[in-house]
């Protein structure tokens, strides 16, 4: 095979390779808009993480081009072939000092993008005018994060061996045992603020519902924070997650589901569920009762 | 000059015969009773790609039982146990000790020196590994550990897992721990005391100076490990609470302490595969490696910073905002030395003549894999982003693309690169070019898929999965490249058991390489050397080829090295 075919060919096979490449990212792209970024839509926080994601993306993939194309275009160019003697340099202080800075300016771009993007990710919305008007005004706390002004839902999510306990309540340190709880499956209002108390009740464990932002870890002794705020148009609409913080056996199967309700629809599934739990209660002392009876 | 010319050819080829050597023994008992640092080096490298095989296949059982949703083939138990055996052999059974074993081997060789500075531990120090490993697969025979390989409290403790492979893990820490810590400080004495004459701090070769600060890393990080494992034990037995909060202890206690350790862990894995890459490229490209000084300089921050990021692990748990800005920033930090490396690893590239040699091709996909592992990296540096990503996929995509593209690829190179050195024969480059291709496309069709199931919401260490979105689909793709990948290391498996008996003899220099170790014998004789060359450059043989060179006259017509190694298989 004379050289000049040896080129060609490898230049057809690196084009065809490059298209194979454009083709399945394409289609991949088309397939599912996750393929590369984090879930996000229904609530702000979730989205202003995917929007810090893709500011971060674009410079990556700058760099990425850049470092692999070098390497790319150095393999290809600088072949081992006949008369081809190396350049024999050591260094280059100024190029050296160049990258190194341009290393260090690219991380204080990034720095600067997760300062602006921070406080409205880690802070929480204000519940909006339409939103449930049953929640709590948090007065001063300074233990925890919560909207500046206007009414917000506090939930305390559990995390045990394996399974969710959300307790609809202010306050979290108050064994408050009148409160509405629930397993598994969260009811919350839409346009409404929610904020949540995480704590693990046996090992660590991980809350996380991708669509609703970051995971927060529910370990033993701590509280850990977090807040959502799905918007109006996703009510009815159910979103699943899963511990994400190996818990045991049962790791894989321990699931969360939130579920949005209107805020006329919540405030019903409150008064429903309240009226279950006494309902529950009640014929859970009439057995209590009737066994005490039997013992002589 | 120590160098006699073998013939008067066109090539000459320094050689040393070696004429005090006492023969060694054959035998089986010649092995076990050794404290010549080649043959433990030798049993290091075995004993330990025997655990990367054994932790290879737990992997490809994970995959499998992954393959499909809902998959039944393996109980949780199983899955469990299976990925806290996979990392904890994979960290501490194959790549941090094959390094050891590497080092072994040629830490005394590059730096001229007759063997390491105390013999007798470094026999110790293998057998510390080989009893650490015994420990820890003895677990198989009750009941493997199932927390992972990071083993968080409170579910280490007997109140969660009451039977007795924490404990065999525990103690997989301590021996392997000890070993390490022995090898490190023998290997730090070596280097700092045995240089050849003239091989001032300036003259050490690139992976000498990878091995020195990996030792160092050990030496501040194991301690730290140890007596968290110490505190754990207690814990499970003696009635103390360090870890159980419900009695003053706190779970978080031992996220800290062990990414502490664990942080510095990722460069202890990886500091010695940078020094395998700036050894080869050199040697493939015909040029000297781009910014000596940099490479060196930029390896003594990057274990700096090392010892500060560690909570970059631990983003979810409850933490003031201060803190995780100062572990993203200081994560942000270690960046620019690592970023450094890759651009002065690619000008090395630059303007030479590149032979595609398997080690040149390892090299390479190391630098072209591990720059993703680095990039996303930077994603879960930013924490607000990382509490998408923590925990899952993505996460174990990145630290794949960093392990396995950075110390993996790096072993690979230097098992092709200096195999000849240690049989005194040659690989076959097409039964290894065969396996660095379906090693490099095993791999990213493994793992680059593993991003998107971090992204689709798929949790790390879940053993089944349901069927939703494009989970099954991607899972799919994923295992079918970890097969391959699996082939593409047996392929090496079997080139090596090939190549021992019935490869090229491969001569004293066949790459024309840089570094002392290709001035003596392959495989060099029981004393290394019978005279140590006086050290002028970072490059001796390249002194010592024109020295001979000029001595026998050909030195005025010697152009510069030409892109050809003297022997070709």
């Amino acid at each position: 095979m004379r050289p000049a075919d040896s080129h060609r060919r490898r230049r057809i096979l690196a084009l065809a390779l490059f298209a194979a490449l454009v083709a399945v990212l394409a289609s991949a792209g088309v397939a599912s808009a996750d393929l590369f970024s984090p879930e996000s839509g229904p609530s702000p926080n979730a989205n202003r993480i995917d929007t810090l994601y893709w500011l971060i993306f674009a410079v990556a993939l700058v760099v990425f081009i850049g470092v692999e194309g070098m390497i790319f275009y150095s393999l290809f160019k600088f072949r081992a072939r006949k008369g081809v003697v190396p350049a024999q340099i050591r260094g280059n202080t100024r190029l050296e000092i160049g990258w190194t800075v341009g290393a260090a300016i690219i991380l204080v771009i990034l720095g600067v993008f997760t300062f602006v993007k921070l406080p409205g990710i880690r802070n929480p919305d204000v519940s909006s005018a339409n939103g449930y008007q049953g929640g709590y005004v948090q007065i001063a706390d300074a233990t925890r994060r919560v909207p500046p002004s206007g009414k917000f839902l506090n939930i305390c999510v559990t995390g045990q061996q394996y399974v969710w306990r959300y307790t609809y309540a202010p306050n979290c340190s108050q064994n408050d045992f009148k409160s509405v709880f629930a397993y598994t499956t969260m009811y919350v209002p839409t346009d409404t603020t929610v904020t949540l108390d995480i704590y693990g009740q046996d090992v660590a464990h991980s809350w996380w519902i991708p669509k609703l932002g970051g995971k927060f870890d529910a370990i033993p002794g701590y509280t850990n924070h977090t807040w959502f705020k799905i918007s109006g148009k996703f009510a009815g609409h159910s979103f699943t997650g899963q511990c994400a913080e190996l818990c045991g056996r049962g790791h894989a199967n321990m699931v969360a589901n939130v579920v949005a309700l209107t805020p006329q629809h919540f405030e019903a599934w409150l008064a429903r569920q309240k009226a279950n739990i006494k309902a529950a209660d009640t014929s859970a002392a009439a057995q209590r009762k009737q066994v005490q009876k039997t013992i002589p | 000059m120590a160098a006699t010319v073998s013939a008067p050819s066109a090539k000459p080829i320094p050689q040393v015969a070696a004429h005090e050597a006492r023969r060694e023994g054959q035998g089986w008992t010649s092995w076990i009773t050794t404290t010549d640092h080649k043959r433990i080096g030798i049993m290091y490298m075995v004993l330990t790609f025997a655990f990367f095989i054994l932790g290879g296949t737990e992997a490809l059982m994970m995959r499998l039982q992954l393959s499909q949703a809902d998959n039944t083939l393996l109980t949780p138990q199983t899955y469990n146990e299976l990925f806290t055996m996979h990392g904890s052999t994979m960290v501490f059974l194959f790549i941090v000790p094959f390094w050891a074993g590497v080092a072994n081997y040629f830490v005394p060789l590059m730096i001229g020196a007759r063997d390491m500075a105390f013999p007798k531990l470094n026999a110790l120090s293998f057998w510390l590994l080989a009893a650490g490993g015994v420990v820890f697969y003895g677990a198989l025979f009750f009941s493997p550990p199932e927390c992972g390989w990071t083993c968080y409290a409170p579910l280490n403790e007997t109140a969660y897992l009451p039977s007795h492979g924490v404990d065999a893990w525990i103690f997989l820490i301590h021996l392997t721990g000890i070993s390490s810590l022995v090898g490190a400080i023998n290997l730090y004495a070596t280097i700092v005391n045995m240089r050849a004459p003239g091989m001032g701090w300036g003259r050490v070769p690139l992976f000498i100076w990878g091995i020195l600060i990996y030792a160092i890393l050990l030496i501040l990080a194991l301690p730290v490990i140890a007596g968290a494992v110490t505190m754990l034990l207690t814990d499970r037995h003696f009635g103390t609470h360090f870890f159980d909060t419900a009695n003053g202890g706190s779970a978080l206690l031992w996220q800290h302490l062990f990414w502490f350790f664990g942080h510095p862990e990722v460069y202890i894995i990886v500091l010695p595969g940078f020094g395998v890459i700036s050894e080869v490229l050199p040697v493939f490209t015909r040029k000297p490696i781009f910014g000596y000084k940099a490479v060196a300089a930029s390896t003594i921050v990057i274990a700096f910073l090392s010892m500060l990021v560690w909570a970059h692990h631990m983003f979810a748990t409850p933490s003031h905002t201060v803190v995780l800005v100062f572990f993203m920033l200081s994560s942000f930090l270690i960046a620019v030395p690592t970023g450094v490396k890759i651009f002065n690893w690619t000008a090395t590239l630059w303007r030479g003549a590149i032979e595609f040699k398997t080690s040149l091709l390892f090299a390479v996909g190391f630098l072209g894999t591990f720059l993703m592992g680095g990039i996303t990296g930077i994603f879960l540096a930013v924490f607000p982003v990382d509490w998408q990503l923590t925990d899952t996929y993505f996460v174990v995509a990145h630290m794949h693309y960093v392990l396995v593209g950075g110390a993996v690829f790096a072993a690979f190179s230097g098992i092709y690169y200096w195999f000849p050195k240690m049989t005194g024969r040659m690989l076959s480059e097409g039964l290894g070019k065969l396996s660095f291709w379906l090693i490099l496309v095993g791999f990213h069709v493994t793992f680059l898929i593993q991003h998107s199931l971090g992204l689709d919401g798929m949790p790390r260490r879940v053993y089944e999965y349901p069927d939703v979105g494009h989970l099954e689909l991607y899972n799919m793709i994923s295992t079918v490249g970890s097969f391959i990948l699996g082939i593409g290391v047996l392929v090496t498996v079997v080139n090596v058991a090939r190549s021992v008996k019935v490869g090229t003899l491969a001569g004293p220099d066949p790459w024309k390489a840089n570094t002392l170790e290709w001035f003596t014998s392959s495989p060099p004789p029981v004393n290394n050397f019978d005279v140590i060359p006086r050290i002028r450059s970072v490059e001796p043989m390249k002194d010592i080829r024109r020295q001979v060179a000029r001595e026998s006259g050909l030195g005025q017509a010697s152009p510069a090295p030409v892109a050809e190694s003297a022997v070709r298989t």
